[in-house]
């Protein structure tokens, strides 16, 4: 209790450390976003929540990382870790998604979550359980007196999601295919009836999601680092996100992913390391409560 | 005769659309009452916020004299104010029988209740009340395989044994062979006097609800348009303009 | 009850308690089983009968395996000396202490874990489909990060009971049977449960809440009934299992999410949502396939396990008693009764 006292002072008595944990906590939180879009898309378009998100992130962490261990620079590691994902995504998509899309959702949800723990399991047999990451060797930048230091890296990495992110909503509004997306995101059979491939649309989409996530992976191993059970903790977040902000919404997709990265820092900051997970989990049902407390008003249920 | 519901300059808007403007409407106990009135006039709007579909903008409902305008929809149907569906809602993977079993009101009942196997009385008074709507030779078939007029039959069959206090019937006949609605007004008309139920029905059928009501409400636009006996609705002007001038 | 069944049930009993005898080697496995049964039969309570798939029920498991022991130390000892001492075997039980404690140990873990079911109950059980779902799994995990953190109750360490005191053979026999004994109750409880009133208006509440709700069914009481009766056997099931254990870890033994957490809901898919004997006869299948790949697929069983989940969820959704359902609809009563009124139609 002390420890945690003596924490939270700490943020009073040199407010810079707030700066430093925010910082480190947006910067953490744009990927988070980048999750937690993927699975609003997915979530939006086909109405299966993809419980595996967080598992596409660590493999395309993964992808990066064995690139770079066979003597690929660090940073082809983002497109090609896209290129793959999507692949691996589209593969995924037949053999499994497709099956459970018109099934009742928590059918949707233990598949994901099955899907879930052989990535992870596979990931783990074929990298083993140490934690991985890879060292761009760029200088840190150091701020108010060594309080705050920036690595470069980590710019670098937020510079490339916000690049990723907006290329991809780009695309969404103007091309042909995001607007099949959009269409079919509002009414499948609407969009059957005009002419668009809705099957298409479905793989096309949770190929894109598993390609998002594979290039946040490729940035996060690059920045932090990956373990091939890190994965659930991912798909909470961006479930947190998902539910805290709602599915069309995205400025409040980000806000939210900046937002939990930020409120995770804090919580690590007060609680101590070990509470990180903690934290995480304590949001999602946080945000849960909320939002039931919410429907409760006007006379509804959280469906 | 008191007002065993009660309806006071209750709106209700969703979004721009005013549904319900300051409408006001009293239920007798013990009676059947109407209430009409063109598409798009906001009876089921009104319906829904007496049972507790959605909340209410501004106005009071009561029920026995007592404030419901903010419960939920349990707490409502608890105080014996229950509702039929216009889609006509059946536990469709169970038999007849089982539907009624699973409607006997578990209000009434204590934990100690509840945790008795099903007596002989109740699977009676489930045969009993399937003969009393025409159901009982089907009453062993999947009662997701009946027809839609079967289906509305088993639901109103349900309603009655749940004992309630006043049922709110949204289109009771809508949707049933011509031939079978006299049998099913007769039915309801026997619910009210047998059981002393008070029933409240939405209605699109003229010969139905003149029929079988004592005070009929008539909705227009939203807004209370006229109210009276069978009779005097008919031969209003405005009711007739209403209905005529609707599309 | 007609002659068949009594008949096959009595088998069945039989066969449960001569097993541990029979096949000595295997008296762990047996427990094991047995255990399965017991969180499968109690998922499917929320689950297959009424309609709310929780993903957090491993957390009275892991609840009732902490109260269990934190029961049994506390009545002897000081609880934070003995966890902080790791278990460094200067604690020493009577045998009335080991057994009474166990005794108080488990009951009070039922009960404690039926309390706080009605307390989470309460704040999730207006969530519906997968946010239920996440939401318990989120309180599972949650509990287990929480628990590992908590120094007092021996943190990430977990805690180590005394060694069952006595004959180990006969601890292992001793402990199948009272897996067994629970798994028994539970079975009848269940089997009683789902005949009353109170059973049907839980599958009411799955087949249409929104109904059961206009019919004046209490629905949060009868959920809330629901999940506190599923998480007193859970918990005692998880207080035997501490002693069994001997010592356990937050994360891995108890609040095991991706193990036990996830196996109960693959043995009643496997079986059959929502019947009596789907969850028994899930938990039977899956253990011998849990059995069969992790001794012949080491390295792989995850991976195995987690393509099994996939392919019974996408292929095999109804499960065993749903297939023997289509295809030999006479054994379930009703459909031959429907056939004779529609002939007579």
């Amino acid at each position: 209790m002390d420890q945690i006292l003596g924490n939270i002072g700490l943020l009073f008595e040199f407010p810079i450390v707030n700066l430093k944990i925010v910082l480190d906590g947006v910067m953490v939180g744009a990927l988070f976003a980048l999750a937690a879009y993927g699975l609003a898309l997915v979530w939006g378009v086909m109405n299966v929540k993809n419980l595996a998100q967080g598992d596409f992130v660590i493999a395309g962490g993964y992808v990066s990382w064995w690139l770079v261990q066979h003597g690929f620079p660090a940073l082809l590691g983002v497109p090609i870790a896209f290129v793959v994902m999507w692949g691996i995504g589209w593969v995924i998509y037949k053999l499994v998604i497709s099956r459970v899309i018109e099934r009742d959702l928590f059918t949707s949800l233990l598949a994901t979550f099955g899907l879930a723990i052989m990535m992870a399991q596979i990931m783990n047999l074929m990298f083993g359980s140490d934690t991985q990451s890879v060292d761009l060797g760029y200088p840190t930048l150091h701020f108010f007196d060594g309080f705050i230091d920036l690595p470069i890296a980590k710019l670098i990495g937020v510079l490339m999601a916000s690049v990723l992110a907006a290329g991809v909503i780009i695309f969404m509004k103007s091309s042909r295919m995001g607007q099949a997306i959009r269409a079919t995101a509002q009414d499948a059979r609407a969009a059957r009836v005009l002419g668009i491939d809705t099957e298409k649309v479905y793989a096309f989409t949770f190929s894109l999601n598993s390609a998002i996530c594979g290039a946040a992976g490729a940035i996060i191993v690059m920045v932090w680092v990956i373990q091939p059970f890190y994965g659930i903790s991912y798909s909470i977040r961006a479930f947190v996100i998902v539910t805290a902000a709602g599915l069309g919404n995205l400025p409040g997709v980000i806000a939210a992913g900046l937002g939990i990265g930020a409120l995770e820092q804090y919580g690590s900051h007060i609680f101590g390391i070990g509470y990180q997970q903690a934290v995480a989990v304590m949001l999602l049902l946080a945000v849960l409560l909320y939002r039931l407390i919410q429907q409760r008003r006007n006379r509804q249920v959280l469906k | 005769m008191s007002a065993i519901i009660e309806v006071s300059k209750v709106s209700k808007s969703f979004g721009g659309v005013v549904a319900n403007k300051d409408v006001s409407l009293s239920v007798d106990t013990g009676t059947i009452t109407g209430l009409i009135g063109p598409n798009g006039s906001g009876k089921t709007t009104l319906f829904n916020s007496i049972v507790g579909y959605h909340p209410i903008d501004s106005g009071s409902i009561k029920f026995e004299g007592e404030e419901i305008s903010t419960f939920p929809v349990q707490k409502i149907a608890r105080r014996g104010l229950l509702r039929t569906f216009q889609q006509t809602r059946i536990y469709g993977a169970m038999n007849g029988v089982e539907n009624m079993l699973i409607s006997l009101p578990h209000r009434k009942m204590s934990i100690f209740d509840a945790l008795k196997t099903f007596t002989r009385e109740d699977y009676e008074r489930a045969d009993h009340l399937l003969e009393f709507v025409g159901l009982y030779e089907k009453r062993m078939l999947k009662s997701g395989d009946l027809s839609f007029g079967q289906q509305k039959l088993l639901e109103f069959a349900m309603a009655l044994m749940n004992e309630p206090t006043c049922l709110l019937l949204d289109e009771p006949t809508a949707g049933i062979n011509p031939t079978l609605i006299n049998g099913l007004i007769e039915r309801l008309k026997r619910a009210n006097s047998e059981f002393g139920i008070t029933l409240f029905v939405i209605e699109h059928n003229m010969r139905v609800i003149m029929n079988m009501a004592e005070k009929i409400y008539c909705l227009a636009h939203g807004e209370l348009l006229a109210e009276g006996t069978p009779e005097a609705i008919q031969n209003d002007q405005r009711v007739i303009d209403a209905y005529l001038g609707a599309h | 009850m007609n002659k068949n069944k009594t008949i096959l049930y009595a088998l069945i009993l039989a066969f449960s308690i001569i097993a541990p005898f029979a096949f000595p080697n295997y008296g762990t496995q047996l427990a094991t089983l047995w255990l399965m049964i017991i969180v499968a039969l109690t998922w499917d309570m929320t689950g297959g009968q009424m309609g709310y798939n929780s993903l957090g029920n491993i957390f009275f498991y892991g609840t009732g395996m902490y109260v269990a022991a934190l029961i049994t130390i506390g009545l002897s000892y000081d609880v934070g000396d003995y966890t902080s001492a790791a278990g460094g075997g200067i604690y020493e039980f009577t045998d009335l202490e080991y057994f009474g404690g166990m005794a108080l140990g488990v009951i009070g873990a039922g009960l404690f874990c039926s309390a706080c079911a009605i307390v989470i109950g309460f704040l999730t059980f207006g969530l519906r489909g997968p946010y239920f779902a996440i939401g318990t799994l989120g309180v599972a995990i949650a509990a287990g990060e929480l628990v590992a953190n908590w120094d007092w109750v021996g943190g990430g360490q977990g805690i180590a009971l005394p060694v069952y005191p006595g004959d180990l053979d006969v601890g292992k026999t001793v402990f199948y049977f009272l897996f067994a004994g629970v798994g028994v109750a539970t079975f009848l409880f269940c089997k009683w449960l789902y005949g009353t009133r109170f059973g049907a208006a839980i599958n009411a509440i799955r087949d249409d809440e929104e109904k059961a709700d206009a019919m004046g069914i209490h629905t949060l009481r009868y959920k809330l009934y629901t999940w506190a009766m599923a998480a007193f056997f859970v918990g005692m099931a998880g207080g035997i299992s501490a002693f069994q254990l001997i010592h356990f870890e937050p994360l891995e033994s108890a609040y095991q999410t991706i193990n036990l957490g996830i196996f109960m809901v693959v043995c009643v898919l496997l079986g059959g949502k929502g019947t009596l004997w789907g969850p028994v006869v899930g938990a039977v299948l899956f253990h011998l396939f849990k059995e069969i790949t992790w001794n012949y697929l080491l390295g792989w069983q995850w991976v195995a396990l987690g393509a099994l989940i996939v392919v019974t969820v996408v292929y095999f959704q109804d499960g065993v008693m749903g297939y023997l359902e289509h295809r030999y609809p006479e054994w379930f009563g009703i459909r031959v009764e429907k056939k004779a009124v529609s002939e007579s139609k």
